[in-house]
This record gives C-alpha cells, sequence and structure tokens, in this order.
C-alpha cells in the first residue's frame, strides 16, 4: 500500500461521559489528603520506580482526577511504597496511602487493566 | 447439711469453664505445627517448666513487670489475682482442716462460712479467719483501685484506660460483686453467729445490731454464688479469659515457641493473654503525642478476639515496638500486626455468642487475592561490579545526600575494595510493601536485589538505612553479612583502619526503631559515638526511645499528626541542648530535622567530618585505596 502521508485523524473531542470518577470519589473519601495534590512533580521526581520505567505518580493523580482510569489503572502496579514521594511533597499528601486505595479502587470497580 | 440451692450456679460456672479451658487447650495443641507440638513436649519435662512456674508466679500472680512500670495499677492487679489467689488456697486448706471431712468440693470452700457458721471460735480458729478477713481487705482495697480507675484512670497512674464492650460490661459487674457480695454474706453470718475477725465480724456484728443478719445473709450468698458463676461462663467471651490463657503463653514461650509470621495456635493464645491493662496506650506516641487512642495494640487484640475488621487498626501504626517492649505479659504485639497486615486486615465478626465460644482461629488466615500478573516486570537486568563490600545507600538515604556522601568518604578511607551498590538509584528493599502486607510483591525486588548481591561476590553487605538493615537480615537468604553503616564503622574503629578526631561536641542520640528495638542494635551506634563525641542521655534512651513520627509503617497517619510525633520526639533530644541531634537512620534525620533548629546528622556525617586524613606511614594497617576501584565515585 501507497503511503501518500495523508491519514484519517481520530476526531479530537473528549467524551466527558466515558470519564468514571468513581476511583477519584473512592479514593478522595479514604484518604482525604489526595483532594490537596496541586500536581507539582516532586513526587515523580524523586521516585524509585520513576527511575527505571514510566511512571509518574503526578500523571497518575491527574488523570484519575479527570476520570480517566485506564493508564493509571495498569502503572499503579509499578510503584514499590518506597515513601519517597511522601517526603518531597509539599501539600504533605500520604501519597503511600493514595496507591494502596488507588489499588482497591482499581480491583474494586474492575478498571485494573493487569 | 452440705448442700443449698444456691451453690448450683457456681458450680454451673465453675465446672463450665474447667472443661471449657481444658477442651481448648486440646484443640491448641492439636492446631500447633509439628516442630512446636516436640517444643513444647521437650519443655515439658526440661528447664521450661520449672521457668514457667516461676514466671507465673511472678508475672500472672505478683505482675511484677507492672508493679515496675506503675505501682499503683501493678498493686491493683496484684491485690486481685494473688488475693484471689490466696483466697482460694487458704480456703480449700482451711475445708480440709476444720471441715467435717478431708478432700471437700470446691463449693465447700467458697461457701465455708455458710456450711460452718459456728467456725471461728476457739484462738487456732480465729486466726486463720483473721488470715482469710486479712486477703479479703487485701482484694477490696485492689477493688476500690479498680472502680476508681474505671472512672479515672488518672487515680492509679494511667492516662488512658480501655474502653470496654456490653459484655466486658457484664463480666465486669460481675467481677466488681464477687468480693462485696463476699464480704456482706460473711459479715451477716458471722454476725449473727458471733464469730469472724477483724472486718467480718466488726462489720456483722454492727449489721446484726439493726437487721435479722441471719436472714438477710441468705440473699448475699445467692448474689455470690450467681456473680461467680456469671463472671465464669462469661470469661471465654472477655478479656478475662487471659486468666487461664496467660497460664499456657508463659509455658509456650518458655519452650521456645515464637509467634512467627503465621496465624497459628501461638499467636491465638497471645491474642486471648491480653488483660487489657492498658500499659501499651500509655506507651503509645500515637496516643501522647498526637492523641488517637482507638488503634493501640490493647484494642487492636481486643478486635481480634471480636473477630471484627481491624483494617482501621493495624495501618494506623508506627509498628515502632514501644508497646512491644513494655507489654507486662510478653506478647509479641508488633508480629502479631504484620500477621493482620498480611490478611489486610479482614475479619468476620461475630455475629452470636455460640460463635464467641466455639471459634477456634480468630485470627484470619485469608490473604488477599494475589494480582493476576507481576508488578515489577520492568526491572532491567544489572550486572554488578565485583567488591568485597557492597554499599546499599536505600532509597531514604538518595533523599539525603550528605549521608551517602560521608558513607562514600568513609568507605575510601577504609582501603577496602567496595562497590555501590545503587549509585544511581537502587531498587526498594522491599520491608515498605511488607509493612503493608504485600509480602508477595516485596519477594519479587528482594529476588532482584539478592541475584545483584549474589553477583557482586561480596561477603559483606553495608547498610545506611534502618528499614533495609531490618528486611536484609531477615528476609532475604543471603550468604553475606549485613551490616548497618554503624556496625561497620565500630568494627573499623575496632580493628583502627580508620582514625578519628575526637570532635569535642556534645550529641543526643535518636535510637531509630527499625534499628533499635526491632533489630536490637542499641550499642554499636552509641559506642560510635562516644568515640567522636560527647555522647548525652535524653531520658528516652535504648527500649524507651521515640519514634520520629517518619515511618513508613504507618499508611494512615496524616502529615499534622505526624508533626506532632516529629516535634515531641525533637523536643526531647534537643532538652539537654546539645551542639547536634545524632540518629543512624536517613528518614529519622528527615523527619527531625524539620522539627528543631539544632542540627540533625547521621553518625557517619559526624564520623565523616572527624576522620583524620591519612598520613604517610603514622598509621597502623592504613591500605591506600586503589584508585582505580574508587576513581568512579
Amino acid at each position: 500500500m501507497n503511503r501518500f502521508g495523508y491519514s484519517l485523524s481520530k476526531a479530537r473531542v473528549i467524551d466527558y461521559d466515558a470519564n468514571n470518577h468513581a476511583v477519584a470519589e473512592y479514593i478522595a473519601e479514604k484518604e482525604p489528603s489526595f483532594r490537596l495534590c496541586i500536581a507539582c512533580g516532586g513526587c515523580a521526581a524523586t521516585c524509585t520506580t520513576g527511575n527505571f520505567t514510566e511512571f509518574s505518580l503526578r500523571e497518575i493523580n491527574i488523570l484519575i482526577h479527570r476520570g480517566e482510569n485506564r493508564k493509571p489503572g495498569s502503572d499503579i502496579r509499578k510503584c514499590m511504597l518506597c515513601g519517597k514521594c511522601i517526603l518531597v511533597c509539599p501539600r504533605g499528601v500520604n501519597t503511600r496511602n493514595v496507591v494502596i486505595t488507588a489499588r482497591e479502587a482499581f480491583k474494586k470497580f474492575g478498571i485494573n487493566a493487569l | 447439711m452440705h448442700f443449698d440451692p444456691f451453690i448450683i450456679p457456681f458450680n454451673i460456672g465453675l465446672y463450665f469453664i474447667l472443661i471449657y479451658v481444658v477442651g481448648r487447650s486440646i484443640i491448641w495443641f492439636r492446631n500447633l505445627s509439628r516442630p512446636d507440638k516436640l517444643r513444647l513436649q521437650r519443655g515439658f519435662f526440661g528447664m521450661a517448666f520449672g521457668q514457667s512456674l516461676k514466671e507465673i508466679f511472678l508475672e500472672s500472680l505478683i505482675h511484677r513487670k507492672i508493679l515496675k512500670t506503675n505501682l499503683r495499677l501493678g498493686y491493683m492487679h496484684m491485690s486481685l489475682a494473688f488475693g484471689w489467689f490466696l483466697l482460694i488456697l487458704f480456703g480449700t486448706i482451711e475445708a480440709d482442716i476444720f471441715g467435717s471431712h478431708h478432700l471437700n468440693p470446691p463449693h465447700m470452700a467458697i461457701f465455708f462460712r455458710f456450711f460452718n457458721p459456728d467456725h471461728g471460735k476457739t484462738a487456732f480458729e480465729n486466726g486463720y479467719a483473721f488470715l482469710m478477713d486479712l486477703v479479703l481487705a487485701f482484694i477490696l482495697s485492689g477493688l476500690i483501685l479498680a472502680i476508681i480507675k474505671r472512672f479515672s484512670s488518672k487515680s492509679v497512674g494511667m492516662k488512658k484506660t480501655t474502653r470496654l464492650k456490653h459484655l466486658d460490661k457484664i463480666a465486669l459487674a460481675s467481677l466488681w460483686l464477687i468480693f462485696p457480695s463476699r464480704l456482706l454474706a460473711e459479715s451477716l453470718t458471722s454476725g449473727a453467729y458471733g464469730t469472724g475477725s477483724f472486718l467480718t465480724g466488726t462489720l456483722g456484728a454492727w449489721f446484726n445490731s439493726f437487721l435479722p443478719a441471719k436472714q438477710a445473709a441468705y440473699p448475699f450468698w445467692w448474689l455470690y454464688s450467681l456473680s461467680l458463676g456469671t463472671f465464669f461462663v462469661l470469661l471465654p467471651l472477655t478479656r478475662y479469659m487471659h486468666i487461664p490463657t496467660e497460664l499456657f503463653l508463659i509455658f509456650m514461650r518458655n519452650s521456645g515457641i515464637r509467634t512467627g509470621d503465621k496465624a497459628g495456635t501461638y499467636s491465638e493464645v497471645e491474642v486471648h493473654s491480653c488483660s487489657s491493662c492498658g500499659i501499651c496506650i500509655d506507651a503509645c506516641q500515637m496516643s501522647f503525642s498526637a492523641g488517637i487512642n482507638n488503634i493501640q495494640s490493647a484494642y487492636l487484640l481486643k478486635a481480634i478476639r471480636k473477630d471484627e475488621d481491624t483494617s482501621g487498626i493495624v495501618f494506623n501504626c508506627l509498628m515502632c515496638g514501644r508497646c512491644d517492649v513494655k507489654c507486662p505479659v510478653g506478647i509479641e504485639l508488633t508480629s502479631i500486626r504484620m500477621i493482620q497486615r498480611r490478611a489486610a486486615g479482614a475479619g468476620n465478626g461475630i455475629h452470636n455468642i455460640w460463635h464467641g465460644y466455639l471459634r477456634t482461629n480468630p485470627v484470619p488466615v485469608t490473604a488477599k487475592q494475589p494480582a493476576s500478573k507481576p508488578s515489577y516486570d520492568f526491572l532491567p537486568a544489572r550486572k554488578p561490579e565485583k567488591a568485597d563490600i557492597l554499599y546499599f545507600a536505600g532509597c531514604m538515604t538518595h533523599l539525603t545526600p550528605s549521608i551517602k556522601n560521608s558513607m562514600v568518604k568513609i568507605l575510601d578511607a577504609s582501603g577496602m575494595k567496595w562497590s555501590f551498590m545503587d549509585e544511581d538509584g537502587g531498587v526498594c528493599c522491599g520491608r515498605p510493601l511488607m509493612l503493608a502486607g504485600n509480602d508477595r510483591e516485596a519477594r519479587e525486588l528482594i529476588n532482584f536485589n539478592s541475584r545483584l548481591i549474589w553477583k557482586s561476590g561480596a561477603h559483606t553487605l553495608v547498610t545506611s538505612c534502618p528499614i533495609c538493615y531490618k528486611v536484609f537480615r531477615e528476609s532475604y537468604y543471603l550468604d553475606v553479612e549485613v551490616l548497618h553503616h554503624t556496625q561497620f564503622i565500630k568494627q573499623l574503629i575496632e580493628d583502627e583502619t580508620v582514625k578519628m578526631n575526637y570532635l569535642n561536641k556534645r550529641v543526643t542520640y535518636h535510637s531509630p526503631c527499625e534499628l533499635g528495638r526491632n533489630s536490637g542494635v542499641y550499642d554499636e551506634p552509641k559506642e560510635v559515638l562516644r568515640h567522636v563525641a560527647d555522647l548525652e542521655k535524653t531520658g528516652y534512651d535504648d527500649g524507651n526511645s521515640l519514634c520520629c513520627g517518619g515511618s513508613l509503617a504507618n499508611l494512615r497517619l496524616q502529615s499534622p499528626d505526624k508533626h506532632k510525633i516529629a516535634s515531641f520526639a525533637a523536643a526531647a533530644l534537643s532538652a539537654p541542648a546539645p551542639d547536634y541531634i545524632a540518629t543512624a537512620c536517613p528518614l529519622c534525620k528527615k523527619t527531625i530535622s524539620a522539627e528543631t533548629k539544632i542540627r540533625v546528622a547521621d553518625i557517619a556525617e559526624i564520623v565523616a567530618e572527624s576522620i583524620v586524613k591519612p598520613v604517610a606511614n603514622g598509621m597502623k594497617k592504613q591500605r591506600i585505596p586503589n584508585p582505580i576501584e574508587t576513581s568512579k565515585v
């Protein structure tokens, strides 16, 4: 097949109905400090797992807040819970419990992509 | 006349509890693992039996450890336990000597005065009655303390007392009624017959002056019997089960059985041996620094006994081990909490009373469902350098580069062939995952790190982080000597490999929980500090040392409460106004330094500052570092 450099691009529409906020609500209820995140990225910068692979707690946080759970659902299992992110977090987010509660939530809502 | 209907409730209760305890212990023994059964059999015919008898006398009756911790609380426990024991012992002897015949059934001793109201006329009999009254007065004095404690815990020198459940309240009420009803019953009977000694005699004579004492006594004998019967029947459902269970615990412990990491007979016996004395609540920093009063070990064990969901309790704990050290019964509280964490605090809850009597294993053994796929398959294969000594800084040390740099300086000065295992960021040791109850996932990290350590061919592994130290020592199957850097520095000092100056600084030492209480390393860090500086006491030393509050073990603690705990610890360490606060853990350093103006330094930093620059031939055993091996550092 000849490639002419043209393709059909997907519609760039955010489908809000597809977003599922249940996970974000579940986490915020169990670990209220989840709401304090300002997405500064300190956690991602210091992350032990992030040193080996593309893993960013900041990204996970943002996506879960948006209700886009597919990527966080598979990423979240990579966390080693080492706790460096708690020490660098300027907002006092209990990041380890956010990760643990998120794992619970993904399992509960059946979103775990693994 | 040796029978009266009122003895029936007592007899029902007594024989019920005897049969229950025998049945329960048979089930417990059957559930023991085979090695533990052998240990128990060996203990029964060996030294352990004698030791246990001694310990049972000292701890279960006299309550020596509680007396040492808190005199008034100890007196309360002692008077009830030892007093009751004496009352039964002397009562049995009394019934045997003065009764109509020998070897009487138990109710003859307990209700002796009722069946022998004339007893106490002769001088010898009167002397014995005096003894019995003395013991009763001893128990009642403790009981008064217990009642006051229930309403105001401060009166016995306790900051907090345990909260009770309904059944506990009924059992407590029946326990409280036992001795006053005995006092009144004996007094009234003695009053009617003109017997009794200083307590029952005097009180009885006074009652007799305005009451028909003989008739009034009878209901109190009923009350006495009923409260005893109720207490015995409720015993297995309440914390008072510790009375028979603690004996088994002491014997099992002396036979060499330990909690381990799985729920089993021993952990169950431990759970039932807790008397909810509340010493763990007073010892807990979450309680006295942050005002969190519902997660302490006494409550955990109570929730396990009731088979409740403990997830709110198990994960909200610093695992600092302060309660472990202080527990007068010697229950391995942290190990039990770890078992619960692995089961994620699941519990079914006791829905009916029969379940409470019949359940055999209150610690849930059904672990969480394993995830479908390994989580850490992204980890790259690494090839380590060959070295004699492997240095593993650990995640937290990478956040405190001054410790890492100091260790590099010390290792270079030692002249040994060493390599930095996680120089550009290693893999977590696995302990944080274990503390969250994820043992299976932790095992993946452990295997990854183990492979690196094996391949390096090192004979010694030095780590800067006590969290890593504990897991390397306990959960890795390694053929290397695992040292915390303070132990390593101590060795360097001992064989004079590295010379250090005395710094002329005053320091206080904060013993990290994972290194001190949880791994038993207290002396090496202090000896290193004494070698280079002037070590001050803080009042919170060794087993009593504080937790910094930053512990990774607590998954639920919120940041403001963390700061409260940290600032209390920082204030205690700053009290002697030292030049440095020394610690041996990067996490403690980071947590405490946020709360004090005094410089918080790791022992490695202090030692690195004090190292004498090597002079060509002025030093013994000085090894010049190989520039090729260490150039990259």
